[in-house]
């Protein structure tokens, strides 16, 4: 089973070099400390930075200098600062490749809710509705189950909507999974979890394989 | 010379805004707030606001200050967390809120400043955001109505001002403020150092100067931090 630094590991490896990324707030954030050797990637902060490094020194932070987890950061040799009418311009029209975030649910045709449980926590969809519904690569890391044990991979959402059949892959603490043709595919077991046990923690419609790999991280 | 824009407060340059109106306030989360302007609404005891902002600041610091004094009706924010007594107002009713989209909110500022009345946008269809949205589809794809949103008064602050108005932002203190500042009927800029005309360099302003109509140094800055992370020295 993989913790939250194996699933942004994991993640890691969808990277690709000359790929600008736009990481949201969570586990996805871990995805910067895990850049494959030998790639070259930039990291989109929707309040208005890319080329975005890691956090300060301490006594270096910056009020002014955040991202959109409104963290103190720094800026990278090369970075850029923009207003947010340009970054989600950036955005809405494809120029970042890869946007990875977290969920509260998916369903089996890429329906994805993570913003409001209706009567007890309305925090706002921040610029989750704008990513995910301009985004052509989104891969969504979140735990397979809630605490309450239940499946977070679903035919329908139960929650509001963030967005319609835009999620394409999902890598959970028990495997990676493609989403596509109204259904989860797996693709690989996280390391020591079998098949039978990702089987019973998925809800929605699951394909699977012949072989099903174990993940290489 | 330079039309005459600059006042010597926050006093003097919120002169005219009054209970009922509709403010837009640059920022994101604590960062680019107008401090000074904002505190002196808290003092003005303006009440019935609807504000236009990204977040609704933290309980005791930013917009805070405006719902903790109830003198906010209506917040259009997009994210609105951090803040204990606006989901209480909120959940209670005390507050109307319209969440929308941040991509969305930056277009629809920067729309109403640019003339353009309303967008198709696909951030939203399929979801709470798109109900009751004219629905169109370009290239396959159905996008929903946004329409542009305008203030009476858009307050922004700013790194570095001029006499004449023209703004450069810090970092990512930028965020909404050049948008807002285009939007508003009125828009008042707070900066944190104001100089003559013809020290800032054309070539590297954010905000030209014809979008502001009200400039002022302000006294102090805060700039509280919301999420101080760090990494330690080794």
């Amino acid at each position: 089973m993989l913790d939250k630094n194996g699933i942004a590991q994991r993640i890691a490896q969808e990277l690709q070099d000359g790929y600008y990324v736009n990481l949201g707030i969570g586990i996805p954030t871990l995805v910067a400390n895990h850049i494959p050797q030998g790639i070259d990637v930039e990291f989109q902060s929707e309040n208005g930075i890319l080329g975005m490094g890691s956090f300060p020194f301490e006594g270096d932070e910056d009020a002014d200098l955040i991202n959109a987890g409104k963290q103190t950061i720094t800026a990278l040799p090369g970075a850029v600062f923009f207003d947010s009418a340009m970054s989600f311009a950036m955005i809405r029209g494809q120029h970042v490749q890869l946007t990875v975030l977290g969920a509260m649910e998916v369903s089996q045709n890429g329906d994805i809710a993570n913003w409001k449980i209706p009567g007890k926590m309305v925090k706002g969809m921040g610029g989750a509705m704008d990513l995910v519904a301009s985004a052509d690569n989104i891969i969504v890391a979140m735990m397979h189950t809630n605490r309450a044990g239940e499946s977070k991979l679903l035919a329908d959402c139960s929650l509001p909507l963030t967005g319609v059949a835009c999620v394409k892959k999902v890598v959970t603490n028990l495997a990676c999974l493609e989403i596509k043709d109204g259904a989860f595919h797996l693709l690989e077991r996280a390391p020591g979890v079998t098949v039978e046990e990702i089987k019973a923690a998925t809800a929605g419609k699951l394909i699977i394989p012949d072989e099903v790999p174990e993940m290489k991280l | 010379m330079a039309i005459h824009k600059v006042v010597s407060n926050a006093q003097e340059a919120c002169e005219g805004i009054e209970s009922g109106m509709t403010l837009m306030l640059g920022g994101f989360g604590l960062c680019g707030i107008p401090e000074n302007s904002i505190a002196h609404l808290v003092k003005m005891g303006v009440k019935d606001l609807t504000c236009i902002s990204n977040n609704a600041g933290v309980d005791d610091f930013g917009l805070g200050l405006l719902l903790q004094g109830k003198q906010i009706k209506k917040m259009i924010s997009s994210y609105v967390g951090e803040n204990d007594e606006f989901e209480r107002q909120m959940l209670s009713g005390e507050l109307e809120v319209d969440l929308i989209p941040q991509g969305s909110l930056a277009e629809r500022c920067r729309a109403g400043g640019a003339g353009i009345p309303a967008f198709f946008t696909p951030a939203g269809y399929g979801t709470e955001v798109g109900e009751g949205k004219e629905v169109r589809v370009f290239k396959g794809k159905p996008h929903i109505l946004e329409h542009a949103l305008t203030a009476d008064y858009a307050i922004v602050r700013a790194w570095k001002g001029d006499t004449a108005g023209n703004l450069i932002f810090k970092a990512t203190a930028r965020n909404f403020n050049p948008v807002m500042a285009m939007a508003g009927k009125i828009t008042i800029a707070e900066v944190e150092e104001l100089v003559p005309i013809g020290e800032l360099d054309p070539n590297e302003i954010h905000t030209p100067g014809i979008f502001v109509q009200r400039i002022f140094q302000g006294k102090s800055y805060e700039k509280r931090i919301e999420q101080r992370t760090v990494k330690p020295r080794s």
